[in-house]
């Protein structure tokens, strides 16, 4: 196997005297889409945001590519080629895609006071970079506002790639989005691993995750419950170990319950109606 | 490979046909355009004899031209999401400050208008800096600074001058040199036009040429749209919103110079109560008041419609109190239109977006 892009050891992070991460190891290959799964507070959020240079961890080593390194600043990470993909996508809805995918990285041409915008250039550039992921626009002046929420997500990734990510972060891309969208960023976060990038992708979702992850890292109270390739473990088990299998079949006797209260309750109802 | 690309461009070509209306209601400016052709052809209708010539066209643009060039910046502070309260009143401080400075000191009108714009710039930033660094809204921000330059303007003048008025400007050194590039008049085909109309109109296409065709008009629509998404691309949204109200300050004190030279004179109260027939010119032209969308030409627009019913009143021989009445109607009407436009131009695009998924699906 290659050496991996990015690690983490025995990482913690405190927050006062909340333990958000504690002892917590990792590794992300280039080429892969290595997986972050856990329940709400699990630390998902806090791990990426110390990879992303947003946080610095209390305790730990972070390597990216072979070398110990801390990020000061979200900048500084995305310097090195880390890129990260928030839910709010970082897109101004009014504006149309082309002017959204090089916000704040305007192309130019020209010199002087006629120093301009390469209009041309970026409409082409976003048709043949969305191309290139699948992505098929009509017409790049669409405003983003119009875009659905897949499409919009797929713009976002499309843009950390031509903007030469080598680690890409995706918080939970998929968990506002309907089966069909989420299937379609899915393709596209496949696609972006196929073009040698590390990505990290993390969901609520082991249906979600399964069918493109290449490694599966499990967090649960701060801590590495588990980390497995994929020919390592079934879909079954990983949501096995996600939820802790008691606790899934209390939830499922608790529904049962209140499912079946609520239909009572219906049949009263239509009978005093009647 | 091939193949997919000339599909792609069939495809493209395609498109391009039937995204001509869809574009045309896109723009910002389209429903300020209609606008004015209706209130040049309504007055058309109802006095047709001054109207339809040339003196009826210098009229309009003689009337238009200074609110043209306030409203052009303040539809790009508005698309950058901050409104400037202060703008008005800023026309006559920087008028008083030249005015004074030269007829008390007797310096060159050239240096005075030096000051006076120092002072602008100065003040303009004061605006920017406490928006962006206490987050309040720049309507309060702005509010204040109107109420302060108010007072002041009366109070310094007073002690100046002893008057509320500062006159014989035009007896200062430099006057006649700097009335000939700001505001003469000359003739054109027998009518009376004046050197502020070309300001404005070279203005409003800088101001376009900025908005649509440099980065830096990109971080403008962007810092309006969505100051947070914008920031975290890398754009200084907080020193595009400092050099927004810097702009309108700027704006202004070529207008407040604009008037000196005109006037001869400068009175205390100049300029109270227009920074909202800015804001409405602005709107009228398809600026929205929560940013992030709107245009240079159609601020420019609605400058000019408000030039036509001025001046078409007065031409009708109607009571100038209708002005207003004429002017809300007009404020109205242009909101529910570009409101419908935009959503129009949305809705297309959505049953664009929906037509070709289906299609996909199809396939
Ligand atoms: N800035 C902070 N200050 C204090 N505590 C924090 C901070 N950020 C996170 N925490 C705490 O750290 C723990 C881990 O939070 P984190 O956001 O990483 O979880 P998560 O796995 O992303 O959860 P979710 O699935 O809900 O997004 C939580 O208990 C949270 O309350
Ligand atoms: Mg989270």
């Amino acid at each position: 196997m290659t050496e991996p892009i990015l690690a983490v050891r025995k990482i913690s992070k405190l927050f006062g005297s909340v333990i958000a991460l504690s002892d917590v190891s990792a590794e992300v290959y280039p080429g892969q889409v290595t997986c972050l799964l856990g329940d709400n507070g699990a630390g998902k959020s806090t791990l990426i945001k110390i990879l992303a240079g947003v946080h610095q961890q209390t305790d730990g080593d972070f390597f990216f590519e072979g070398k110990r390194v801390k990020f000061n600043s979200p900048r500084e990470a995305l310097a090195r080629g880390i890129a990260t993909v928030y839910q709010d996508l970082a897109m101004v809805p009014l504006m149309p895609i082309w002017r959204n995918f090089f916000l704040g990285a305007e192309p130019e041409k020209g010199r002087g006071l006629f120093r301009r915008y390469d209009i041309e250039f970026a409409k082409r550039t976003v048709r043949e970079e969305l191309g290139r992921m699948g992505i098929d626009i009509r017409d790049p002046d669409q405003p983003v506002g119009t875009m659905s929420g897949g499409e919009r997500q797929s713009v976002a990734i499309a843009r950390a790639v031509y903007f030469g990510a080598k680690v890409l972060i995706l918080d939970e891309p998929t968990a506002a989005l309907g089966v069909k969208q989420a299937g379609t960023v899915l393709k596209y976060i496949a696609r972006a691993a196929a073009r040698d990038l590390g990505v990290i992708f993390i969901t609520h979702n082991p249906h979600h995750a399964y069918p493109v992850g290449d490694r599966f890292i499990i967090l649960k109270r701060g801590r590495t419950r588990g980390i497995w390739n994929k020919d390592e473990i079934t879909r079954e088990e990983m949501i096995r170990s996600m939820s802790g299998a008691d606790e899934m079949e209390a939830l499922t006797h608790e529904l049962d319950e209140v499912t079946r209260r609520r239909e009572t309750n219906k049949l009263a109802d239509s009978e005093a109606g009647s | 490979m091939a193949t997919k690309a000339t599909i792609a461009g069939q495809r493209d070509e395609r498109v391009a046909q039937i995204g001509f209306f869809r574009n045309l209601f896109r723009q910002p400016e389209v429903g300020a355009v209609i606008g004015a052709v209706v209130v040049w052809a309504f007055f058309a209708i109802v006095t047709p004899d001054n109207w339809v010539s040339v003196t009826g066209v210098a009229r309009i643009l003689d009337s238009s031209s200074t609110l043209g060039i306030m409203a052009v910046a303040v539809a790009l502070l508005m698309i950058g999401g901050e409104f400037d309260l202060s703008a008005g009143v800023m026309t006559g401080t920087t008028a008083l400050i030249t005015g004074m400075i030269s007829t008390q000191l007797g310096w060159s009108i050239w240096l005075t208008m030096l000051v006076a714009l120092a002072f602008a710039l100065i003040v303009g930033y004061l605006n920017g800096v406490m928006v962006v660094k206490t987050g309040l809204p720049s309507f309060i921000i702005t509010l204040a600074t109107f109420f302060i330059l108010r007072g002041a303007n009366v109070g310094v003048t007073r002690l100046v001058v002893n008057q509320v008025r500062v006159a014989g400007i035009d007896k200062v050194p430099g006057f006649e040199a700097a009335r000939l590039l700001f505001n003469t008049e000359f003739q054109i085909l027998g009518a009376e036009f004046r050197t502020v109309t070309i300001w404005w109109i070279i203005l409003t296409v800088i101001a376009s040429w900025i908005l649509l065709r440099t980065r830096y008009g990109n971080w403008i629509y962007a810092t309006g749209g969505d100051a947070n998404a914008a920031r975290s691309q890398g754009v200084p949204s907080q020193w595009v919103k400092i050099a927004l109200f810097m702009t309108t300050a700027t704006a202004a004190w070529l207008v407040g110079t604009m008037n000196d030279l005109r006037l001869r004179s400068a009175v205390a109260s100049q300029g109270i109560g227009n920074e909202f027939i800015f804001i409405i010119a602005a709107v009228i032209g398809g600026c929205l008041l929560t940013g992030g969308y709107g245009s240079a030409i159609g601020a420019s627009m609605g400058a000019l419609i408000f030039g036509m019913v001025r001046v078409g009143i007065t031409f009708a021989g109607w009571d100038t109190d209708w002005f207003y009445a004429f002017l809300g109607v007009m404020l109205l009407v242009s909101v529910l239109v570009n409101d419908f436009t935009r959503k129009r131009a949305e809705a297309v695009t959505v049953a664009g977006a929906k037509a070709k998924t289906e299609e996909k699906e199809a396939a």
